[in-house]
Parts: C-alpha cells; sequence; structure tokens
C-alpha cells in the first residue's frame, strides 16, 4: 500500500511537471502566457498518430516529426498572432486560450474522438519496485521529466541564452540595451515551450487514449502546477508537481477517485490565497500589495 | 455663381465640446443621434410581441441572447477594476443552485427566490473570492478558470444538491412573453445602471483600480474592498441570469457551472467591444443568433466563436460597437457651396 | 517636550538578505519638517514605503500619534492622516488632470467632508490644482494627465497629497525633475503648508530648496542613519561629505 503510494504519486508527479515544463518555461522567459498548451499538446499527440498509422513512419520518426511541428506552430502562433498584442496580458490570455480551444474542437470536429486513436508504449513490459508493478512507459516518464527539469533548470541559469532570456523577462529595456531582441527571443520561448509541451505529449499520452478531454484538463494542469510553483522557479515547479501529485494519489486512495480534481483545485486556490506569489515565486513579491 | 457640392459630417456641429456632450440644435440633429439607440431599444423590446409570426424557438434564443447579454454586463464591470474572468459560469451556477435548493424544499415561488438567489447568489460569490481579490493577471484568471469546475466536481464528489443529476421539476416561470419582458427590463435596468455607475465618481475609483492600484492606495481607499463591491454589483446580473433560466428551464444542474456561460459572455464582450456596456449587449445579440444558425455545424461553431475572439482581440480590439460609432459619426452629406 | 507625531523605531527591511533599511529610528514632533538625504540606493525610498506602509518591515515598529502602527495596511494610514508623494508618478494617464484628484477627495478620510456631490469635488479638485500653479482658466487642468510634462505631474502629485489633508506630508523627491521656476512656484506653497502646522519629511538631492523647508535633518548611507541634526550642520559633517562624495579628501 504505501509502496504503491510512493511509485503511483512520483509517476503522477512528474506527469504533472511534465506537462507544466512548457508553460512555465515559455512565461518564465518572457511572460507570455501561453493557454494554448492544451491544444499543442493534443496536436502533437494527433501529429505523432497521423505520422505513425497513417503515413506510416518509424514511430521515432513520428515523434520527432510531431515535436518539431509543435515548436513551429508555437513560433507561427507567435509571429501571427502574439507579436500585435504583446504585453497587454489580456489579450495575449484570450488569444492564446481561443487558438487553443481552436485547435482541441477543430479535431473533435474533424472526428478524433474514438478509442483507435491511442500511442503505443516506447518499449513493452514491466518491472517490479518495492513490489509494485510499474511499467516500462511510466519509467520513460519519470526519466524524461527529471531529465528535463534539470537540463531546464541548466539552460535558464547557467547557459549564455538561458540567462539572456531571463533578462528580458526581468526588464524588456535592459535586455534591448545589452543587444538581446526580445520579440526573436520571445518566440524562440514559446517555439521551445510549444516544443517541450510535445515532448510531454508523446511521452505521456501513451499511458492511455488520446481523447478531446485531455487537451482541456491539461490546460487547467499546465497552468496550475506553475502558477503554483511560482512561474519562474524550476525547483518551485518540481516541489508544486509533487505536492499536487500525491495529494491526488493519497485522495484516490483514501477518499475516493470522485474527489482527486476537488482536492486539486482546492488546493491551488487555496495556495494562491494565501501565497499569492506561488510556492517559490519571487517576481512579484517586491511589488506585491501589502 | 456656380454651384459646387463639398462634403460636411453629419455630426458637424452637434459634437460641440466633447465626445458625449450634444448641442443639438434641431429635431434632425436629435433624430440623428437618437436614431440607432432607438432602433435597437426599440427592437429588442418589439421582438417578443412577434410571438405569433416567429418560431417559438427563435423566442428562447431571444431568452438566451438576454442571458448571455446579463453575464456579459458582468463580466465587462469585473473588467472595469481589472479583474479578468474565465469563469462567469461560476455566478451562473451559484445564481441557479441557490434558487432551485429554495425552490425544491421549501417550495417558494419564482418571485421570491429569484430575488433572493440573485442577492445572496452574488454575496457568496464575492464573499468567495475576497480572499484572492489581490491577485491580479492570469492570476486571477485562472482561478475563476478553475472555480466552476471545482463546483462541478464537489457537488459530484458529495452528492449534494442532487449530485449528477440536478434538481428538476422546479417552478415554472409564467408564459415566455412575459418572461422575455422581465428579463428585458432586467437588462435595460442593468445598462443603463452600470453605465451610470461607471461614469460616477464611485466608477471612478474603479477605474482607477485597474489602471493604478498603487495611486488609488495612497490615496487612501482599500482597494480590496472597493474590488470586492465590484465583483459583488457585477455579480447580481449574472446570478440572476442564473435563477432565471433556472426557472425558466425548471431544472438546474452541473450543467449550469458549463464552460458556455464563461466562454459566449467573454466572446461577446471581445467582439462588441471592452468597456463599453453597449459593446458587450451588441456582441450578445451578435453571436447568440449566429451560434444558433451554426448549431447543425456541431462543435465547428465553437471553433468559428474562437477564430471570431482571436481575429477581434488581434485585430480589432476596439470591438464591434466602437468601430459602427465612429463610422456612424463619420457619415457625411453635400453641401451646395456658392463661388 | 511635546508627544511625537511618529516615533521610528529600529526599523530594518531586507530583500533577499540585503539590508536595504537598517534599524533607523527617529522621532518627528508635530510642526517638524525633516529632510532625508543620502546617495541613490541609501534606503530613502524604501524608509518613505515601511513609514506609509506600502512594504512590509521586517523588524521594527512604527508609531503615529502614539498609535502602533507597524502592521496597519496603506490605505489605512491614508486615512489617520499621512500622505505621501510617489518619486516616479504615475498618474491616472487616462483622466483629464483635475479628474485624478477625485479618487482621493472619495476617500474615506475626505470623501464626507467634501460633500456627496460629483460637482463639488470637481470645484475643489480645480482649487487644488490652482493652488500648485496649474492655470485654472487655461485648458491645462483639463488635458488628460499622459498629455501633460513632467514638471505638472510632479505638481498634479503634490496636489493630491494635499487632497487628503494630511497632519504627516512625505514628500519623496518631489523636486527631481521640475524646473527652477516650478520649484519656485511650489517652495512658497510647502512653506506655508508647514507654517499650517503640518509635519513634514522630504526626502530630496536638492540641498538648496531642502535647506529652506527642513529644520532637521537625517543622512542614510547603505541603509543605516549616519547623522542627524541642523541641515546645515549634518552637511558640513565629514562621514557624511565621504558618504555623498566617496573620496575622503573632499
Amino acid at each position: 500500500m504505501f509502496a504503491s503510494i510512493l511509485v503511483n504519486g512520483l509517476v503522477n508527479s512528474v506527469i504533472l511537471i511534465l506537462t507544466a515544463l512548457g508553460f512555465s518555461l515559455t512565461f518564465g522567459l518572457s511572460r507570455v502566457a501561453n493557454f494554448a498548451v492544451g491544444g499543442l499538446y493534443l496536436f502533437a499527440g494527433f501529429a505523432a498518430w497521423i505520422f505513425l498509422r497513417i503515413l506510416g513512419l518509424p514511430y521515432a520518426v513520428a515523434i520527432l516529426l510531431a515535436i518539431i511541428l509543435t515548436g513551429i506552430l508555437g513560433a507561427i502562433i507567435y509571429q501571427v498572432l502574439l507579436v500585435r498584442v504583446r504585453g497587454i496580458e489580456l489579450s495575449e490570455v484570450i488569444a492564446t486560450f481561443a487558438v487553443g480551444v481552436a485547435i482541441l474542437e477543430t479535431f473533435r470536429w474533424a472526428g478524433f474522438v474514438t478509442y483507435e486513436f491511442n500511442l503505443p508504449s516506447f518499449f513493452k513490459g514491466r518491472l517490479e519496485i518495492l513490489g509494485t508493478v510499474i511499467d516500462y512507459q511510466r519509467l520513460i516518464v519519470i526519466g524524461v521529466g527529471l531529465f528535463l527539469a534539470v537540463a531546464l533548470w541548466w539552460f535558464t541559469h547557467h547557459t549564455k541564452i538561458g540567462l539572456g532570456l531571463r533578462g528580458i523577462a526581468q526588464d524588456e529595456h535592459t535586455a534591448l540595451t545589452l543587444g538581446i531582441e526580445s520579440d526573436w527571443a520571445a518566440m524562440l520561448s514559446v517555439a521551445i515551450g510549444s516544443a517541450l509541451t510535445a515532448v510531454a505529449a508523446v511521452v505521456i499520452l501513451p499511458l492511455g487514449i488520446i481523447s478531446i478531454n485531455v487537451g482541456y484538463e491539461v490546460l487547467l494542469l499546465a497552468i496550475a502546477v506553475s502558477v503554483l510553483g511560482g512561474l519562474e522557479s524550476t525547483v518551485g515547479l518540481v516541489i508544486a508537481g509533487l505536492i499536487l501529485g500525491y495529494a491526488q494519489v493519497l485522495t484516490a486512495n483514501f477518499l475516493g477517485p470522485q474527489w482527486m480534481l476537488v482536492v486539486y483545485l482546492a488546493a491551488i486556490v487555496t495556495v494562491l490565497a494565501v501565497r499569492p506569489s506561488g510556492l517559490l515565486g519571487r517576481f512579484k513579491e517586491i511589488e506585491e500589495r501589502v | 455663381m456656380t454651384i459646387t457640392f463639398r462634403k460636411e459630417r453629419l455630426d458637424r456641429g452637434i459634437k460641440a465640446r466633447s465626445a458625449d456632450i450634444y448641442a443639438l440644435a434641431s429635431w434632425r440633429e436629435l433624430a440623428y443621434l437618437l436614431a440607432p439607440r432607438m432602433l435597437l431599444i426599440g427592437g429588442v423590446l418589439a421582438f417578443p410581441l412577434l410571438r405569433g409570426l416567429v418560431d417559438a424557438y427563435w423566442l428562447r434564443v431571444m431568452l438566451m441572447a438576454c442571458t448571455i447579454a446579463l453575464l456579459a454586463l458582468s463580466w465587462d464591470l469585473m473588467a472595469s477594476v481589472g479583474l479578468v474572468s474565465l469563469g462567469q459560469a461560476m455566478f451562473f451556477g451559484i445564481g441557479g443552485y441557490i434558487t432551485g435548493y429554495l425552490s425544491s424544499t421549501l417550495k417558494w415561488p419564482p418571485f421570491i427566490t429569484i430575488p433572493i438567489a440573485t442577492v445572496a447568489g452574488a454575496l457568496l460569490c464575492a464573499t468567495l473570492l475576497y480572499p484572492v481579490l489581490r491577485l491580479r493577471g492570469i492570476y486571477f484568471a485562472l482561478i475563476t478558470l478553475s472555480l466552476p469546475q471545482l463546483f462541478e466536481r464537489i457537488i459530484e464528489a458529495t452528492k449534494i444538491l442532487g449530485g449528477t443529476d440536478g434538481m428538476s421539476g422546479l417552478t415554472p416561470l409564467p408564459d415566455i412573453t412575459i418572461s422575455l419582458y422581465v428579463i428585458i427590463a432586467v437588462l435595460f435596468a442593468t445598462f443603463f445602471g452600470f453605465r451610470r455607475l461607471i461614469d460616477s465618481d464611485y466608477g471612478l475609483v474603479f477605474k482607477g483600480i485597474r489602471d493604478n492600484d498603487r495611486s488609488v492606495i495612497a490615496a487612501g481607499i482599500n482597494i480590496y474592498w472597493y474590488k470586492a463591491q465590484a465583483v459583488f454589483i457585477a455579480g447580481l446580473p449574472a446570478t440572476f441570469a442564473g435563477a432565471f433560466m433556472t426557472h425558466y428551464n425548471q431544472f438546474v444542474g452541473m450543467s449550469s457551472f458549463a464552460a458556455d456561460y464563461s466562454v459566449l459572455p467573454l466572446t461577446s464582450t471581445v467582439v462588441g467591444g471592452i468597456g463599453v456596456f453597449a459593446g458587450a449587449l451588441l456582441g450578445a445579440f451578435l453571436l447568440v443568433p449566429i451560434s444558433e444558425v451554426l448549431r447543425a455545424y456541431g462543435t465547428l461553431r465553437v471553433v468559428i466563436y474562437c477564430i471570431a475572439l482571436v481575429v477581434f482581440v488581434v485585430g480589432r480590439p476596439e470591438g464591434i460597437f466602437r468601430y459602427a460609432q465612429r463610422k456612424y459619426h463619420q457619415f457625411e452629406r453635400p453641401v451646395a457651396v456658392e463661388e | 517636550m511635546a508627544n511625537p507625531i511618529l516615533q521610528v523605531d529600529h526599523l530594518t527591511k531586507r530583500f533577499g538578505g540585503i539590508g536595504a533599511v537598517y534599524r533607523i529610528s527617529f522621532d518627528l514632533q508635530p510642526g517638524e519638517a525633516l529632510g532625508i538625504i543620502g546617495p541613490n540606493g541609501s534606503g530613502k525610498t524604501t524608509l518613505v514605503n515601511l513609514i506609509t506602509g506600502f512594504v512590509k518591515p521586517t523588524a521594527g515598529r512604527v508609531t503615529f500619534r502614539g498609535r502602533e502602527i507597524t502592521n496597519l495596511p496603506a490605505y489605512a494610514r491614508v486615512e489617520l492622516g499621512i500622505a505621501r508623494s510617489f518619486q516616479m508618478v504615475r498618474p491616472f494617464y487616462n483622466l483629464p488632470a483635475f479628474k485624478n484628484l477625485i479618487i482621493p477627495l472619495f476617500s474615506p478620510r475626505v470623501g464626507k467632508r467634501v460633500g456627496g456631490k460629483s460637482g463639488n469635488r470637481d470645484e475643489v479638485a480645480m482649487h487644488l490644482l490652482e493652488e500648485v500653479g496649474f492655470e485654472r482658466d487655461s485648458q491645462v487642468p483639463y488635458k488628460v494627465a499622459s498629455s501633460l510634462p513632467h514638471g505638472y505631474l510632479k505638481r498634479l502629485e503634490l496636489a493630491r497629497c494635499l487632497a487628503l489633508e494630511p497632519e504627516l506630508l512625505i514628500l519623496d523627491e518631489l523636486f527631481s525633475g521640475m524646473s527652477m521656476s516650478e520649484v519656485a512656484s511650489v517652495l512658497p506653497l510647502i512653506e506655508k503648508i508647514r507654517e499650517q502646522g503640518t509635519t513634514i519629511i522630504m526626502v530630496e538631492h536638492r540641498l538648496r530648496e531642502l535647506f529652506r523647508i527642513a529644520n532637521r535633518a537625517i543622512v542614510l548611507n547603505f541603509g543605516e542613519k549616519i547623522a542627524e541634526g541642523k541641515p546645515e550642520e549634518v552637511i558640513a559633517d565629514e562621514q557624511v561629505r565621504k558618504a555623498y562624495l566617496g573620496s575622503e579628501d573632499a
């Protein structure tokens, strides 16, 4: 019982962290709140499915293409729409939210709603850890999630590009004087964020079927985990993912699965009411109204 | 002596001082200003009288348009203090559930339950949102996005208030013509009330909080208390809409918290124009009928909404109302000039 | 001596481990005018933010007229009679200048006295603007704030404070960015306010103006109080010269 909670909680947490990484990265780097993550997530899933099932490409190629394509879609969304409403938070949120819903509902309209839409596991088979059976796909999820979280933290804190992008998030004018072109950098951050969301999609989706409602869930989960973690903080993101992931598993075990979302949403509302800048957020603290 | 013509703007001489102070010299000028207003107001008022001529279906569409318009006005007032909501469905659902509970357990008639649900619902929403009024921007948007779903899940999990089945068999409203006039009356009262409110000094504080909350604090005003008041006032038409539609449908259920009641008002306001309440009205009365026409296309209509939303947010953020108003005031007439 | 109107007791603020203001104490008698000087980044504005409640202190106490206000929210301190100007002016850019004053006039502190009708408030607002040097018969008070030059915005900021009828007026670099003639027109007004008994704290780089208003000054450096006394004496202090000019032979 205890071991199963431990293992399933970890899987759950990493899934949450993975889903949130793209949104969190984009916001942390360029302050663009990309509410289209849900749509991008499913776009990647369906793209991979089409490459694999319809075009018959090898699985690895299909996945790679899906990730690249989603990144490009993110860049297009930025170049066509966001660049015109840059800095108007309300417009950014509404525009990306609408794009996300439009992507999801287009798929629904086109009939992508049956059980045949699924991606195979990367490797078949399972393993027993601490008496709990866990399949390889979930291990891959954990591996990819942890790797990306560490890699991102490294990228934003120790590489020149990452630091430069973060500079823009802090102060656009200063970054400009240092020769960092903010529009280009922001486009890049949206594209990378979208590609990361695609990575999450192709790794996580083999665990179940690809359904439209997953897209809406991902939107809520991704934003909630990022906001809870404090938006620009990778460490905060991981902590928030762990808290929510384990909270879900504990709830499902002791209260019943129907309470999972209640506990989850209540946690978000409560944390933000108590700590408006999230668990580890520092961005807003200085200007926070007291 | 030849007579040539030059063009002159129709509103020349009318707009003497500023955009909203007019100097009228003739009935024609008065008519010029009043015509579009009267056309819209008269159109809405006359519509229920078409009962025999149009299908009853369209009367229900009208009812839906009024509902969405009320929610859109509510959204716009919240936006005027800087609170961007992605979850007006919360107000709608809470209004609906309060009236549903009162009606099904206490058997009170609608003319008692609806006003109680309106006021109590708005009060409840303002109380619930009070702790998160410190949040701004996407943080507040996220909370409002989660709250309707939270209520849905709580009702599902606890099986209270009818659980997934909802509460049905509630007292119906009187016939549709009367119902329509009631909701139209409330709609106009809300519209003119909100317009007056936002132009008053009290409304100035709202806009001040949106534009620069630091200065409002430095002026010795408790901005959270004001935001709470704004949420309460904005909540009234939305909870009313929920309560009213609950009685009209004789049913309330988890569908009252559906995303439609959040997305449609938002789209209406954006398409019509944020910050002018007339825009919210215009948007709702355009979008709801269009959405009915598109019903045959299934979820494609949601895609069309979203495209409209993106096009207006990115391409024409002033909205239809301000655009039309500007164009109307640019009408020209030829004037004879003697040379 | 009378009871002090403001007591600042070991006030400390750290931002992420860095001390912005460190154990600062001083008393202020009613009717006094205190100058706060110090080099850039010495914690002057943070000190103002701590006294007015815009920033919460890490440690220490603030007492206003015998009542501890350390944890009182900013708006409530305004209600007690502390008004401040901002160094970085941020008016309501979309509103005409005189409408900018409606919001303070609407506040609980003055709202009832000015009267409920919005016309009354407009009149009071125009009067205040005239007092800080807006030409009443010109178009200037009716112009939207975003179109006004910086000097006018600074004076609008002062008018906003005066609208609150403060007992303690805190001016954060009011004169910076004003032209000589603008300073010349505002200075007598502040002297008048002081003579009427309003207690004043002014953070100021322009020493000549500070000398005319303040009867006492404190000097901050790296968040600490390094000197206190009569303005002319303080500025002659060796340590102060060192802090300001950064070299020993100054």
